[in-house]
């Protein structure tokens, strides 16, 4: 019995810590944001942003196509397994368009491009930090928060329902290229059976969820890049944060939406 | 001028800046002395705002900067220009970019007076022909002095320079200590520098002041900290390890 005690104790404590870390991270993460909203008064020059845009965008195009097509040509192995003698393989190009658009595409297409840039963003932030840049932007009477944060957080925002457009198609190419090459389906079965199923609400939804994913890449990978400390482990470390704290976000995010999306917004199936 | 009267600031467990009085009038070069980890760099960085006293007080030319709001110190900055450390160039943007960020920011002026003065402040620390290089390019010194052409484009009332030499051969630091020697009567700049390079602070200082164990602990012009009878002075002047300074 006693010799339990302690180690209830050191359990509670730990649990307790950890809780107040989470707290003061999210009262961290108002701060910042409101920080932004105060800088928004005054936008960052349009050249700032576009270099973001290209460097999150086009930057991560080559991961993005290569994940999707993958993704595609997997959705279609798998559904026509599950499919086998209970559903006619003509729906298969509905079923690989719906999960595609309103889950996949947009879900890996965050994890991944929140795997690439939140981990470039809080690198290239944190080593600012360490090395006294934003300090110096700071000393110079430059505002780091409009110059640094708010040009890769708009391009975030923006990019990731643009990628998501992108890893929609070449996900359902994927699929395509599986059904006609190993499931003996013909091209215009493939894409009839795309037309009888495409709603527009499920990809406006796939791209609202996009949206906020983009927002929290960024959001993330600025915050721990900004509040670096120390020399490169803690770039390193800011840098590991930044990658799970997105996933995370975007994870926990999409449960959050799918359930305001389609139990809320978009409530009729068709 | 700057006044700083009672400044503190607690970092962790320690008082770094424990009660600092100090004054540096306009146009005077004051160099702050003292041993690695004394808190020169925490004071320098209260000067310019990048950081916040726990108590005290700053004044420039009669304007408390303690308690302004970050846009308001936004406003103060531009009358100052800081040479950090490391230089602490923007890796991201060339040469002439990192000089003319606050030009770009602050002013109206057209792109041709911005590129003239780029050019300009870079001749004035010894430096041709390099707009177009990046940082990762350059030697330490000529990083610092990018940085003090960075720190100068504005046209600053007060420069700061953090350990200006630290990091150089001798030569070079002793071209980065003429630089501030002549920046000084060339723009008529007041200058705080700080460093523990005693030859660097004897060449660039009208007068000197030692912190330690967070307060001002001597002062004095170049002649009178040499020939100094205070025990503590007569330590870090002599560079030995015994003595009243305990090495942290």
């Amino acid at each position: 019995m006693s010799a339990g005690a302690p180690s209830i104790g050191g359990g509670v404590r730990y649990v307790g810590a950890r809780v107040i870390d989470g707290v003061s991270e999210v009262g961290r993460v108002s701060l910042m944001m409101w920080d932004i909203i105060k800088s928004l008064g005054r936008l960052p020059s349009g050249r700032l942003i576009f270099e973001q845009m290209d460097r999150i965008g086009v930057g991560s195009l080559g991961l993005v196509v290569v994940i999707s097509l993958f993704t595609g040509a997997v959705a279609a192995v798998q559904a026509a397994y599950q499919f086998s003698t209970v559903v006619p393989l003509r729906f298969l190009g509905s079923v690989i368009l719906r999960s595609v658009i309103i889950e996949l595409g947009p879900v890996l297409t965050a994890l991944v491009v929140g795997g690439r840039v939140g981990a470039a963003i809080a690198a290239e932030l944190g080593s600012m930090k360490v090395t006294e840049q934003i300090d110096a932007m700071r000393a110079m009477g430059v505002n780091p928060v409009r110059y640094l944060i708010i040009p890769r957080l708009i391009a975030a925002t923006i990019m990731l329902p643009v990628m998501t457009v992108f890893s929609d198609a070449i996900a359902i190419f994927g699929g395509f290229i599986v059904a006609i090459l190993t499931l003996g389906m013909t091209p215009p079965a493939y894409v009839n059976s795309l037309k009888d199923f495409f709603y527009m609400k499920d990809l406006v939804s796939g791209l609202i969820k996009a949206v906020f994913f983009g927002g929290f890449i960024g959001t993330m990978g600025c915050f721990y890049g900004f509040r670096t400390e120390g020399g490169a482990e803690g770039v390193g470390n800011a840098t590991t944060r930044a990658v799970v704290a997105s996933c995370v976000l975007v994870l926990i995010s999409d449960y959050l939406l799918a359930n305001v999306l389609f139990r809320i917004i978009f409530t009729d199936p068709h | 001028m700057i006044s700083i009267k009672g400044l503190r600031k607690r970092l962790g467990t320690r008082n770094v800046l424990d009660g600092v009085d100090l004054e540096i009038r306009t146009g005077e070069s004051v160099v702050v002395l003292g041993p690695s980890g004394t808190g020169k760099s925490v004071l320098l960085k209260h000067i310019i705002g990048l950081m916040r006293p726990d108590a005290g007080s700053i004044e420039i030319d009669g304007e408390e900067l303690v308690g302004l709001r970050e846009s308001e110190m936004n406003v103060i900055r531009r009358r100052f220009g800081m040479l950090f450390q490391g230089a602490a160039l923007f890796d991201s943007m060339n040469v002439g970019e990192n000089v003319a960020l606050a030009l770009r920011e602050h002013t109206d002026m057209a792109e041709s007076d911005i590129q003239k003065r780029v050019t300009e402040r870079l001749e004035w620390v010894g430096l041709k022909n390099i707009e177009a290089m990046r940082p990762s390019s350059l030697s330490g010194g000529m990083r610092k002095r990018v940085g003090l052409a960075r720190a100068i484009a504005m046209d600053p009332q007060f420069i700061l320079y953090d350990e200006p030499t630290t990091g150089l051969d001798p030569i070079m630091a002793d071209v980065i200590d003429q630089l501030i020697r002549s920046l000084q009567k060339r723009m008529n700049v007041t200058s705080v520098v700080v460093t523990h390079d005693l030859r660097s602070a004897f060449k660039v200082g009208d007068r000197l002041a030692m912190l330690l164990d967070g307060h001002i602990v001597a002062e004095g012009t170049p002649d009178e900290m040499q020939t100094s009878k205070d025990p503590v002075v007569r330590q870090f002047m002599e560079g030995t390890s015994e003595g009243p300074i305990q090495p942290i």
